[in-house]
This record gives structure tokens, C-alpha cells and sequence, in this order.
């Protein structure tokens, strides 16, 4: 079914009675051409992207629980590209060109929201820091205005520029970085992909993954086995569980990252404000809701779920940048769980098994990365050659030193990306 | 209205209001809902998304109507629960998302387009054209979106934050609350009991039903006063448990002003408490579940347990001629206190066949259901649905149950699952979801008020015991034992929009339509149709949405299963959650014992991590800073500067292996270094980039003290803890940061010697301090010491004092420097005097550099073993194309340079991975009359004299530059020695 | 969170710097090859249920602590000094 504002209105005078499923929900077959372990929007869009632009359609997603239900259902929704180091600027600059044909392409309204990200300095070394990023951006292609102070404070006055502990110097402004709705990104390539015919099979956890003299086979599930000639493990959060079923040791550390959104409010930020003496980021939802968050927890988990130390320190940043924003009251907190990587930057890469292809590590940048992620991933299981955009996103970049990608420069630990 | 005789509020005390700029009194102990259902007034918002009028549903917390916004200009407080909000003289409180007004709101045409609009509508339009979605749709969209508004200004009222400990927390005051607080109160336990109501008692405040020959509410009071008098029992209402959180901690918000009104006087608005408990009982009651129908969102719908509420807490009768409906026994009371009290109740509509209700003075309607409610902005009545037909009944008010949801939430913060109890059609606690908490009353599932009472009491003397206390007797007193009883009833079937989520318009046709689609999973019909996601989180509806999405798919509700319970329990301001930081309370600051001398001496601060620091000190007839900075590097270069570098970590390391230890964290040696004398040392971390540097002195056979960067200083002291607890803990080594307990200050220049002889008991000359020479000096009497280093690249020394002389000795120094032809420098100076000589600062060690990279591959001593040693020897990080420090400066003299520039080959495209490198330091050297800069430059140690293209885009900078050493001034390094 | 600290008693998370897996303990020899110390550096077990990590005491009394630990249910069930584990590995 074709969605239009046409359909919307037909549908309406009729009862809304002729809507179908967005998705099939179809039982396993006994084998694929491929199988993407991980119906999360990474899985989700690499089926698509194998199917739309690799002609491969005998494909199956794998979901141990329902689609989207990871962190593309569990973030802060931000989307740019306003990366400093080469490797991730060719690769966000591509799915942020993704993004803005997304909707388009999927015939799905994922309110994706160029409204202007904003980075705030604070000191002069950060000014120059963020040029250097900002330079970064411009030679990719892609938007960057460093402003001054004033600019700032034309751009968003309600921020305290007078009595704070940490002034604003200026900020990196990126106007086409903005937010989407991060549901309809995951309901959009489902749709896309299940129209194209892949089966999307949910409630459908994998146990094991068949390898026979280094060469993949399919997987056990607990739905049964299925054989197939390629397998992508995209499963963030339990990417070192999966990848043991296949022995494989990974450079990953799970850690809990929490969000907040507060009840509804008029419209009063337009932009994504992130604060640069506390890990802080805010934008406020079409529905009212500010939505922000800020680091990580700090200590490994799985548990979806957070603390109040961190919880606190967050919205403290809050208040010494925004105190406008204090009578705004969170309504919710939640936790996802982040595969942090020992340089911050993730990894797209085939293994030493043929026919097992790895895409993990988005630490917590992985929402914005949802197109590319899975266009990149989609090339490389269906060519088996890196794609250009992702072909820095090597697993044994840790072993070799060779392109490490350390956006936050804090080396090899990895909760400090 | 008020009804004569019932109640609890103080009626020898009215309290005038405004609501919507009109005036109302109340009594003390009204809510805003309460006094305006007291003055007839039932309209008292607007939903999100059709702006459908609607009343008051609930008296409690869970309130998704009734949103107000408090007060005006910054103290504006928008989405507040008019059922929570008690009122005080001059309370000022307005109705919002509605214009012009409340009564007549323009966006209610929406609810004439909600066919349009329906579950998900938005994801299959506003496409087209593209670039609409951010100029015209979202926009609209936004505006028309969100509830209240936040004032757009600075908050100007004071929140609070504090922690408490516990050995047990009860949360909760009702009656089985009480209890537990009771008898671990008599055992000596020391107890904090939470209730987020004004007063303790629960749902006894609402229910007319007697504890012993008490009233509810005077039996909780008698309780009250006993737990006051107890010195290990701490009450606190008005404080709402918000979260469960890992060992035993909890997050509460106490309103501690909000009924008063009362701003500043030290007195906080709010209170965000983390309470630290060793066991908990978990007592928060239940919360009741209305029906849904045709139109069942008119003002004038409540449930039925608001109701009793208004009018045995409250005395007031939500409606003069009210009509009750239910699926159980509990919404018998509603009708049964009506009529007791005098109202007039137009029916009892129970929809299970064959109940009867003795002493009814009222028409009992059994087996039917209602199946529409008539009347806009006010009920006016409600059809009722039988085997015989249908009749319409006029009624201004309509109690709904449709049973009672324990309130779970709390057992579900650490990812517990509540377990479907079918006797009692709802969910309850999961035993052991929460560690070392029990449930005990309605929130267990035990709807009685005796039952509520014994289960208390049992919680209370069993966490007494696994404290370790002796139980103590408490009698039970005789109360209300009726058993609940009750058949399912979700959504009446029918035409029409049933409503489940009032404050989001969400209907049960909503519910299927998701389903139908295939978001049949409970959290993809959540977020498809927003279920659940208004301010009360679902506590209202999420139940109904389970079953009618239960129904729809042809599922049980417990394998359809629930959405993820979070924190807060209830909504807590940013303002709260974050007290203390606004302002300047968001981090410590740091400050020199100079620094009141600088800021006299005019001198701007600012930031170094928490430091605070000078940028440099203005002279008159100095109209920017470059002018100043200029003059202090000539203090440096050409007579004396003074500047306090007390910032640098300083860490004091003593015992026989303290040079193993220097050895093992610094990539050169140390433990060569001879008494008296200092080196520079270069740390790597484990990965092999570089951490820091800094200088260390040997003061002793077996004492040095190492400086590290500002900037690192914490960083470096964690990681010698590591080393010698995590590595080696057989060294027998001592450190403590002396940081805090020096003062140091840099005294750099030609005239540096001749100055400090000036203030030295004994003077040095080159034999006794030569270059990079330390030791103990006495200075104007107090015992300090010198060290021979220098940052300048010009003689020069640091002097270091306990602390507490450092503002004298700074003033001293300054003195001997001004008489000179020199003074102080700051900041800006110290960068431009180091540019100069290529000394690194964190721009340059950022975190990616390796030795390599700087230039200090030999530092790595090949003798020894050194943290990072291995890791700084892999392929990628020995690369020869890695960006190598260089010095950079403009073919053209007057060019300007800025750090984060890129640089290219001439003539190269200025694209990503055709970058060289990049500029990481800038500075203009008066002695050159240029900028200079450092960069890093792909194979730069082999390209001195290469021209390069100097490129930064964001500042619309573009210019040649030459590739150098990064050595300016001296290169042969003989001033420093000199 | 709190963490009982043998040498401070029960704390809040706050007084707490995580550093991550307990692995850190076994420092490879220089010569142990590549694949150990990317090992060491870099990858980790990362077990969804028990796991040994390292966390100092840095607003406290300064100890390192082995603290073992649910990674699911976040319950703390050991914490024992560094000094003490990585001397008995000695």
C-alpha cells in the first residue's frame, strides 16, 4: 500500500477500515540468501538496502524480540554529520545524505528535522578545537558555521550567557543536523524491506551460528535451525554474546547510556543545543517533549536502566546552561545499551569465518548512523568488497594502530568514548 | 458543590484563588480540584491532540485532565496536576493548550478532522513536497503539540538537594503504610516513611469506613503522632518516591513550598532527596481504572473513587445529580456515601448480572452498561445499554470502576515484569524485583481495608526482624473486610470513539486500527498510537489498552504483556533533579592564592579545567589584549615576567622504589636522575598515545616530586594509583598530591637570577642552581623550594612556598619584577613565549599523538620497560605518514593564522583525505613580528622549508605558509643555560 | 549503586571512578606478542551476568577494588582491594 496524504483522506471518509499490516509476519523458511541477525534499525535497513540495491530478496531479519525495539527505539534521535576525523566524515556524511531522501525513498514520514545542531565552546582551546572539526566538515561537503558568542546569542538567547560556571565562548553550528522520529525509521525499512520481501521474523532469538570448515552455514534458533550463505550479526547490545557464538572475542564493552523527556510543552527549543563542559544534549520532540541526555553511566551493563548519579549530573548541566528549563519535568528515563569500542568509532567488517559479516560498536552514536550503517553493510554482504563511505571500519584497526578513529582522544578505555 | 457535614478541609479558614484570572475560595486542605469542583466549575482542560473538553478524572497524582500551569512571569509552572496542587492565599492558576480560552478553543476543530487523524496518520503523509516537512508541516505540528509553556526565562526560585539514610523506607501512608511504619517504628527501626500526599492515611481520608472506633482519618492521625513522637521515625509528606535504583537507593521529591506559595528566603520550592535504605516496603495503594465507552471523556466522568474522595475528604459532590458505574462491589460505596451524604444519585449501573445492594435508596441498574455520555463541556447524561433496550439517564456527574491496578511501578524500575492476576483482573509486584523490598496492601493486590492493615503490619515486623530488631506487638484494630469482587469489563462495545488515554486522545478504535497494521507487539501499539505516553504514563489506561489490544489479536493479557515501567514514578523538575548547578554551582572552582592580587591587578580569568587563571594583566592606555600580551612576552624575553603556575599537578612520591616507579610510568628514565636535579618526562598510556608531561625532581636518595599538566593532574594521580595497586603492589612507594599545598610561581627572563636574589636568603649563581637544577631555599624567611626550568625557553626558574605565603610572596615578586622592567604575564604570554619554542600543551597532546608524532620517539628509553612501550610500537602508530610536529609561518608576513586550520599541498583540492594535517597552536611573536603556529604535518619532520596551504574555512582564512622546526626563538638553546 | 569499600564502609557510586574489566590486573610481559596485548588493551569478555571490573575509590580512601558484579542485575557481590587480589596472583 502506498501512503499519501490522498490515502490518509480516503481511509478517513471510509472508516479508516482499508489499512493493512505495515509488515508480514511470515514463519522461517529453511533457508536464505542471507540472514541479518538483529531486527534493530541497522538490521532493518541493511535487509533493505540488500534487497533495493543488491536485487537480493531471499533475506531474512532476525529478532529475538520485536523490530525496532533496540536503541533506534531508545535514544535522543539526533542526526548529523559533524564529524572531525577522517574514516567517520565520509561515513556520516553519506547517511545524512541517506536521510535526506529517506522519507522518499521509504514512503514513510520519518519527520526527519534539518533544524540546526549546535555546539557550544567554552574555552578558546575548544573554539579551535571545533574549527578544526568544523574545517573537517566543510572539506567533506558537508554544512559548518563557527560562530562567536553573539551569534550564539542571537541563535538562542534563552541561554545563560552571563551568570554560568562555564561560558559560552561560541559554537559550531551545523544546520543540517537535526532530529527524526526514531520509531518510524525502524517501521519505515521494515516496511521497505518486507515490501521488497524479506521476511522479517520476530520472536525468533538466535542460539547458535553454524560454521563448517570456516565457512558459515546458517543458525539455531529458537524457532530452528536455518541454513543460509551469509550471515550479518548487527545486534548492538549484545554484539560480544553473539560473536561468541562464533568465537570471536570483540573490543567491545557494553555500557548503559540514559535519556530523559519531559511532559509536553510549547515549542521554545528549535534546535539540538549540546553543551561542551558536560556532555549534554537537548532538542525538544514535534510533540513537545524536551528530549536530552548526556554520558554514559560509566560502568558496564546490560540492564537497559540507569542511576541517579548520572541521571543528576545531566540535568545539572542543564540547569547551569538553560535555566529556563527547570520547570520542565521529566516524565521518563530510560537506558540503552551502547557497544563501546576502544577508539569511539564502530565497525563494519567481514571475519576470519567466510560468509560472517560483523557490524557493531556504534557506541552511542548509532542512531544517525541507521541509513549508512545499513547501506554500507548491505555492500559489503552482498559484494564482498568494504564500501568506500564505511571502508575504514575495520576490526583490526586495534591490533595494526592503522586509522584508529578516536573522536574524544581517551585511547583505549572503553567507557570513556 | 460542598456538601453539608463531610469533609476533612478547615472550614473556618477560606482561601481565595484565581483560576483563569476569575476568583474562587476554598478551604485550607482544598486542592485547586477540589475548589473548583466545590464552586461548580468542571471544565478544567483541554486534551492534546482533538482539544476536546474535559473535567477532572481522578483525585490523586494520576490526574491526565486537570493540567494547569502555577503562577506567573519566571515562576510559571506548567503541567501541573490541579488534583495536587493545594491552594493558598493569592494562588494564581491558569488553564492551558487552549485559545482564546478555555471554554471556547479554536483547535477543537481538529476533533471534527479525526478521522484524518488517527493512529500513526503522520507517518503516511507531509512528504510531499520535501522540503515542506521543515518550513510548513513541522511547525504547525509543534505549535499546535505540547500542553504548557515554560516562561523562556532564567529560573529564579531555589530547588534543594539532599540524601537521607534509612535502615527502612516505607513508601507509602495508608493504611497498610502505616502499619509497617508502625511496628518497625516499635521495634526501633530507624524508618523514613514517604507519602506524596499532605497528610497520611491514603485512601482512609477518602473512604467513610471506620479503623477501630475511629474514622479513618483520625486513626491515621493517632498513627501519625505516635510515629512523630518516635526519635528513629522520620514522616515525610508531600514527598513522592519517584525511583528504584541499584543497593538500596531511592530518588524522592519533596514539595516542600508549592503548597505555600512561599519564593526565596532560603526556603526551596523543592526538595530532590536520594534516600539510601537498607529494606523497603512498598505501600503506594492502587490506582483506580475507568471503562471506556462512547464519549466517555465529558467533563463530569470520574472514576468512581475520585469521587467518594471529593466528597469524604473534600465534602464537595462533583455533581448534584450523580450516577455511578461499575464492574464491582468497591464502586457500590461511590453510590452508597452519595446518598448517605444526601446527594442525589440518579443510578447504579453494575454491569455483571445478579448483584444486588442492600439498602439502596437508589434505582440499581444490574447487568447493563453505559454505552455514550451526552452533553460538550459539561455531562449532561448518559444512555444506558440493557437486554431490554436502551434508556438515557440525566446525570451531571458519572462514577466509573472498572476495578483497581496496584500500583506496580516502583517493583518495575529495575526491569522487574509484574505477574497478571486473574481474581483480581490486574497486575501486581513480581516477588524479589526489587531486592530486599516488600509490597503489602492494595499495591499487592489486597483491597481491603483490614486486609491492608494486617499486610502492613506483617511487612513491618518482618523487615523489623531481618533488621535484626525484636518484633514488638501491635494490635490490629477491626476495620472493613469485604472482599473485592469483580468481572472484566474494558470497553463497552459500540459506535463511536471510546476513549483509553485521555490526555493524548487515544480510543479503542486507535488500539485495533495499530493492531490491523501489525503493531501487535504492546510496545510497537504503544509508540504507533501514543498510548501511554501522556503525563500519567498510562497510569489511567494502560491496563484497558492491554486488554482491548489483548482482544484484538486474539491474546491473553498477560501473554500480550505490559510496556517498561520507568523513573520517575511521577514527574520531577529539571530544576529539582538538577539543583545546586545554575549558575556557578555546576562544578568546583579552583582558585590560586594569587588569585585576588590578578583580578585587582585587572587581570580577565579564565577557565583551566576548574582552575581559575589570569589571561593577562592590562596596563593603561591598552586597548586589547594583544597589546598587553606583547608587552609581557618582552617582560620574558627581555627582562623578568612572573607568573603563578601553581595550577600544574604537583605530586609528592617518596619510598625505596620510587624510582621503579618513574621508570615504569615515564618513558625516559628517572631513576639515573641525580639528587638535586630535574628532568622532563613524557608519560604514554597503555594504548602508547601520549598521556602527558611534565618535570620531576630528585629532592632526595628517595624522594621526588613529579608536575604534571593542569589539565592531567587528576588523571596522572589516578594512574600512578593503578601502578602500584593494580601492577605492583610489592613496590614499597608512597605519593600524595601536594597540588593545593604549594604555591608556585615562574620567574623567567634575563633578569630572572638577579631577581630572586633579590628575595633569596642565599643567593644562587649557575653552579649552585645550574640549568634544570633543584633544591630547598629559603625565601623572605620561609622555607621553599627552587627549581632551574623553564616554559619560556629564556633563564628561568620556579619557586615554590607552602601555600598560605603565596599571596605574599606573588606581590613580593612583582615588586622585585616591576622595579626591573618586568611584571606579571598570564596566559596568553606563557602560550606565545612557548609557540615560540615548540613546547607542547594539550592542543598538541590531544589525547592521539604517539612520541613519534612529537617528535620524542627517543624519549622512549630502549633500557626499560615503560607503560605503553609495546602498544607505541605497533605498525599504525609508527606510520611515517602520520602528521609530525612542525612549526608553521605565513609566507606573508601579515598574514593572520588560526589554530584548527587545515593544511594542504598547494593547489590541491581541499577535500577530505587530501588533508595534511592540521594547526593546533597559534601565537604572534613580537620578536618575529609574525604568527607562528605549531601543526602537524604528514612526514613534517622531513618537509622544513615545504610551502603549504593554510586553510581555515570556518573563519574564511586562506593563506601560504612555510613549514619549519618547531623552534622560533634560541634555537641553540642558550639562553636557557645561561 | 553503592560499593562496600573494605577500607571505607558502603558508598555511594559517586565516590567511585570505573575503569573497566579486571583484566587490567594481568599485564603481559613486553615480549608477549601482538595478540596478547591486543588482548590486554582491547578485548574484552563483556559477559551479560558476572563480571570482575576495576573501580577506584578516587573521592574516598584512593584503593583500587576488584568489585564483582552482575552486569544484568547490577548487584554487587565482592569487592575486594587490588593490592590484595593482583598479591595472591603473585
Amino acid at each position: 500500500m502506498r501512503f499519501s496524504a490522498l490515502r490518509v483522506l480516503r481511509e478517513g471518509l471510509t472508516g479508516n477500515k482499508g489499512w493493512t499490516p505495515h509488515w508480514r509476519d511470515p514463519q522461517p523458511k529453511a533457508e536464505y540468501d542471507a540472514i541479518i541477525i538483529g531486527g534493530g534499525g541497522h538490521g532493518l535497513s541493511t535487509a533493505y538496502y540488500l534487497a533495493k540495491e543488491h536485487g537480493l530478496t531471499n533475506v531474512a531479519v532476525l529478532e529475538k524480540g520485536y523490530i525496532g525495539g533496540g536503541n533506534v527505539g531508545r535514544n535522543t534521535t539526533i542526526v548529523r554529520a559533524n564529524y572531525g576525523l577522517p574514516g567517520n566524515s565520509e561515513f556520516y556524511s553519506h547517511s545524512l545524505k541517506l536521510w535526506e531522501g529517506l522519507e522518499e525513498d521509504l514512503n514513510y514520514n520519518v519527520m526527519h528535522s534539518q533544524r540546526g545542531q549546535l555546539m557550544l565552546c567554552h574555552s578558546d582551546g575548544q573554539r579551535d578545537a571545533f574549527a578544526r572539526r568544523g574545517n573537517q566538515m566543510i572539506a567533506q561537503g558537508d554544512d559548518a558555521e563557527l560562530l562567536d558568542r553573539e551569534g550564539v546569542r542571537r541563535l538562542v538567547p534563552y541561554l545563560d550567557f552571563d551568570n554560568t560556571r562555564f561560558p559560552i565562548y561560541g559554537g559550531l553550528m551545523h544546520a543540517r543536523g537535526g532530529t527524526a522520529r526514531h520509531d518510524a525509521v525502524a517501521w519505515g525499512y521494515a516496511r521497505g524491506a518486507d515490501q521488497r520481501g524479506v521476511d522479517l521474523i520476530q520472536q525468533c532469538e538466535v542460539t547458535g551460528i553454524d560454521i563448517e570448515n570456516g565457512v558459515v552455514k546458517g543458525v539455531q534458533t529458537t524457532r530452528g535451525a536455518i541454513r543460509a550463505k551469509k550471515v550479518g550479526v548487527v545486534v548492538a547490545g549484545r554484539s560480544s554474546q553473539v560473536a561468541a557464538m562464533a568465537g570471536m572475542r570483540l573490543p567491545i564493552e557494553s555500557h548503559v547510556l540514559q535519556a530523559f523527556v519531559t511532559e509536553g510543552l510549547k515549542p521554545v527549543i528549535d534546535h539540538v543545543i549540546s553543551f561542551g563542559m558536560g556532555h549534554f544534549y537537548i532538542s525538544q520532540s514535534d510533540k513537545g517533549g524536551l528530549v536530552f541526555g548526556g554520558d554514559l553511566d560509566f560502568y558496564s551493563s546490560y540492564a537497559s536502566r540507569g542511576n541517579l548519579p548520572m541521571a543528576e549530573h545531566v540535568m545539572e548541566a542543564g540547569m547551569t546552561l538553560m535555566p529556563m528549563i527547570g520547570k520542565a519535568k521529566v516524565l521518563r528515563s530510560w537506558g540503552g545499551i551502547m557497544d563501546m569500542t576502544p577508539d569511539g568509532s564502530p565497525i563494519i567488517d567481514k571475519t576470519e569465518t567466510e560468509g560472517l559479516f560483523l557490524n557493531c560498536g556504534w557506541c552511542y552514536g548509532g542512531f544517525k548512523a541507521v541509513p549508512g550503517s545499513g547501506n554500507s553493510f548491505a555492500h559489503l554482504m552482498a559484494t564482498g568488497n568494504h564500501h568506500a563511505p564505511a571502508a575504514k571500519y575495520r576490526l583490526d584497526r586495534f591490533r595494526t594502530g592503522v586509522d584508529l578513529m578516536d573522536e574524544e582522544a581517551t585511547g583505549s578505555q572503553h567507557n570513556l568514548h | 458543590m460542598r456538601v453539608a457535614g463531610k469533609g476533612l478541609v478547615n472550614r473556618d479558614k477560606s482561601v481565595t484563588f484565581r483560576f483563569d484570572g476569575v476568583s474562587y475560595t476554598g478551604f485550607e486542605g482544598d486542592t485547586v480540584a477540589s475548589a473548583l469542583l466545590a464552586n461548580g466549575i468542571t471544565l478544567m482542560g483541554r486534551s492534546f491532540k482533538y482539544h476536546r473538553p474535559r473535567g477532572v478524572l481522578t483525585a490523586g497524582s494520576e490526574e491526565p485532565n486537570a493540567m494547569v500551569t502555577v503562577g506567573e512571569g519566571a515562576g510559571a509552572e506548567p503541567n501541573v496536576r490541579a488534583t495536587v496542587q493545594e491552594i493558598y492565599e493569592g494562588l494564581m492558576v491558569r488553564s492551558q493548550n487552549a485559545w482564546p480560552s478555555l471554554d471556547f478553543d479554536v483547535m477543537a476543530v481538529n476533533d471534527l478532522a479525526a478521522p484524518f487523524l488517527g493512529a500513526g496518520f503522520y507517518y503516511k503523509t507531509f512528504m510531499w513536497p520535501k522540503r515542506f516537512w521543515e518550513a510548513i508541516y513541522e511547525p504547525v505540528i509543534r505549535k499546535a503539540a505540547g500542553l504548557g509553556a515554560l516562561s523562556g526565562k532564567h529560573n529564579e526560585d531555589t530547588y534543594e538537594k539532599a540524601f537521607a539514610f534509612c535502615d527502612l523506607l516505607v513508601i507509602g501512608a495508608g493504611p497498610a503504610g502505616l502499619m509497617a511504619a508502625l511496628a518497625a517504628g516499635r521495634a526501633g527501626v530507624d524508618v523514613i516513611l514517604c507519602d506524596e500526599d499532605m497528610q497520611v492515611g491514603g485512601r482512609l481520608l477518602a473512604e467513610s469506613g471506620a479503623v477501630g472506633h475511629l474514622s479513618g482519618a483520625d486513626w491515621a492521625a493517632s498513627v501519625m503522632a505516635e510515629l512523630e513522637a518516635m526519635a528513629n521515625v522520620r514522616v515525610m509528606t508531600r514527598t513522592t518516591v519517584t525511583g528504584a535504583y541499584d543497593g538500596g537507593t531511592f530518588g524522592a521529591l519533596e514539595r516542600v513550598n508549592q503548597h505555600t506559595g512561599k519564593r526565596g528566603g532560603g526556603a526551596p520550592l523543592e526538595c530532590f532527596w536520594r534516600i539510601a535504605a537498607k529494606r523497603s516496603v512498598l505501600a503506594a495503594g492502587a490506582l483506580e481504572r475507568p471503562i471506556a465507552f462512547q464519549n466517555n471523556d465529558r467533563p463530569g466522568v470520574m472514576t468512581a473513587g475520585a469521587v467518594r474522595a471529593y466528597l469524604n475528604r473534600w465534602g464537595v459532590s462533583p455533581g448534584e445529580k450523580v450516577t455511578v458505574f461499575g464492574n464491582n462491589d468497591d464502586a457500590h460505596r461511590t453510590a452508597l456515601d452519595l446518598a448517605a451524604a444526601g446527594v442525589h444519585v440518579a443510578a447504579l449501573i453494575d454491569s455483571r448480572q445478579g448483584i444486588t445492594v442492600e439498602a439502596a435508596s437508589f434505582p440499581v441498574i444490574v447487568g447493563a452498561q453505559v454505552c455514550n455520555a451526552a452533553g460538550r463541556k459539561a455531562l449532561e447524561s448518559v444512555t444506558v445499554r440493557t437486554s431490554a433496550g436502551e434508556q438515557s439517564i440525566q446525570t451531571d456527574c458519572l462514577a466509573v470502576s472498572g476495578g483497581w491496578n496496584p500500583t506496580v511501578h516502583l517493583t518495575c524500575h529495575m526491569n522487574g515484569r509484574p505477574t497478571w492476576r486473574e481474581d483480581i483482573q490486574a497486575f501486581v509486584p513480581t516477588a524479589g524485583s526489587i531486592p530486599d523490598m516488600a509490597v503489602a496492601g492494595a499495591c499487592d493486590g489486597v483491597f481491603s481495608t483490614l486486609g491492608c492493615l494486617k499486610d502492613g503490619l506483617r511487612a513491618g515486623q518482618e523487615a523489623a526482624e531481618a533488621l535484626g530488631k525484636r518484633v514488638v506487638a501491635v494490635d490490629l484494630p477491626v476495620a472493613d473486610d469485604a472482599a473485592y469482587a469483580l468481572e472484566p469489563l474494558w470497553a463497552v462495545a459500540g459506535k463511536g470513539r471510546a476513549w483509553l488515554d485521555f490526555q493524548n486522545d487515544v480510543s479503542v478504535k486507535d488500539i485495533k486500527q495499530a493492531a490491523v497494521e501489525n503493531f501487535r507487539s504492546v510496545e510497537h501499539m504503544k509508540r504507533y498510537t501514543t498510548q501511554g505516553m501522556a503525563t500519567d504514563q498510562g497510569k489511567n489506561s494502560n491496563v484497558m489498552a492491554l486488554a482491548v489490544l489483548a482482544d484484538a489479536t486474539g491474546r491473553g493479557i498477560p501473554e500480550t504483556g505490559t510496556t517498561t515501567f520507568r523513573p520517575p514514578y511521577g514527574p520531577v523538575a529539571i530544576a529539582a533533579m538538577g539543583a545546586g548547578a545554575q549558575g556557578h554551582g555546576f562544578a568546583p572552582e579552583r582558585f590560586t592564592t594569587s588569585h585576588k592580587r590578578s583580578v585587582e591587578r585587572g587581570a580577565p580569568m579564565i577557565e583551566a579545567g576548574l582552575w581559575y587563571r589570569p589571561s593577562y594583566f592590562p596596563k593603561a592606555g591598552e586597548t586589547t589584549w594583544r597589546q598587553s600580551c606583547d608587552r609581557e612576552v618582552g617582560y620574558v624575553r627581555k627582562a623578568v615576567g612572573v607568573c603563578d603556575v601553581s595550577t600544574l599537578g604537583k605530586i609528592d612520591i617518596q619510598g625505596p622504589d620510587a624510582a621503579e616507579l618513574l621508570d615504569f610510568v615515564y618513558t625516559n628514565l628517572f631513576s639515573t636522575l641525580q639528587v638535586g636535579r630535574v628532568r622532563y618526562g613524557l608519560m604514554l598510556r597503555e594504548d602508547g598515545t601520549v598521556m602527558d608531561d611534565g618535570t620531576c625532581a630528585r629532592l632526595g636518595e628517595t624522594h621526588y616530586v613529579m608536575t604534571t599538566t593542569t589539565a592531567a593532574a587528576g588523571a596522572v594521580m589516578r594512574h600512578l594509583e593503578f601502578v602500584t595497586q593494580c601492577l605492583h603492589p610489592e613496590w614499597q612507594v608512597a605519593f600524595t598530591s601536594v597540588t593545593e599545598q604549594w604555591a608556585q610561581f615562574a620567574v623567567a627572563g634575563p633578569k630572572a637570577r638577579e631577581l630572586l636574589n633579590g628575595v633569596l636568603a642565599q643567593p644562587v649563581d649557575g653552579e649552585s642552581f645550574p640549568f634544570m637544577g633543584c633544591g630547598p631555599v629559603e625565601v623572605a624567611g620561609v622555607q621553599g623550594r627552587l627549581f632551574r626550568i623553564s616554559f619560556s625557553g629564556e633563564h628561568a626558574y620556579e619557586v615554590a612556598v607552602p601555600s598560605r605565603y603565596g599571596a605574599s610572596l606573588f606581590d613580593l615578586l612583582l615588586e622585585h619584577a616591576e622595579r626591573m622592567g618586568g611584571g606579571a604575564y598570564g596566559m596568553e604570554a606563557l602560550n606565545v613565549l612557548r609557540i615560540e619554542k615548540g613546547f607542547i600543551t594539550h592542543a598538541e597532546i590531544d589525547g592521539r599523538r604517539t612520541a613519534f608524532d612529537i617528535g620524542a620517539a627517543r624519549m622512549i628509553s630502549a633500557k626499560k620497560d615503560c607503560v605503553g612501550k609495546t602498544m607505541a610500537a605497533r605498525a599504525g602508530l609508527m606510520d611515517e605518514m602520520r602528521p609530525q610536529m612542525v612549526g608553521i609561518k605565513p609566507v606573508d608576513a601579515a598574514a593572520v593564522l588560526s589554530a584548527g586550520a587545515h593544511l594542504y599541498e598547494c593547489g590541491a583540492a581541499q577535500v577530505n583525505g587530501n588533508g595534511l594535517g592540521h594547526v593546533t597552536s597559534v601565537g604572534y611573536s613580537p620578536d618575529l613580528g609574525l604568527q607562528i603556529g605549531i601543526a602537524f604535518v604528514a612526514r613534517g619532520a622531513a618537509r622544513h622549508g615545504d610551502v603549504v596551504r593554510f586553510v581555515d574555512a570556518v573563519r574564511g582564512l586562506e593563506t601560504d605558509v612555510e613549514v619549519c622546526a618547531p623552534v622560533f626563538v634560541d634555537p641553540e638553546g642558550g639562553r636557557v643555560r645561561g | 549503586m553503592r560499593i562496600d569499600c573494605p577500607l571505607c564502609g558502603a558508598r555511594d557510586r559517586r565516590e567511585f571512578y570505573y575503569q573497566g574489566a579486571a583484566v587490567a590486573l594481568n599485564r603481559p610481559a613486553p615480549d608477549a606478542g601482538v595478540e596478547a596485548w591486543d588482548d590486554y588493551v582491547h578485548l574484552r569478555d563483556n559477559p551479560a551476568g558476572e563480571t570482575r571490573d576495576l573501580w577506584h575509590h578516587e573521592a574516598g580512601c584512593g584503593a583500587w577494588l576488584v568489585v564483582t558484579r552482575d552486569t544484568v542485575s547490577h548487584a554487587v557481590s565482592r569487592v575486594e582491594l587490588a593490592t590484595d587480589v593482583k598479591g595472591a596472583m603473585a
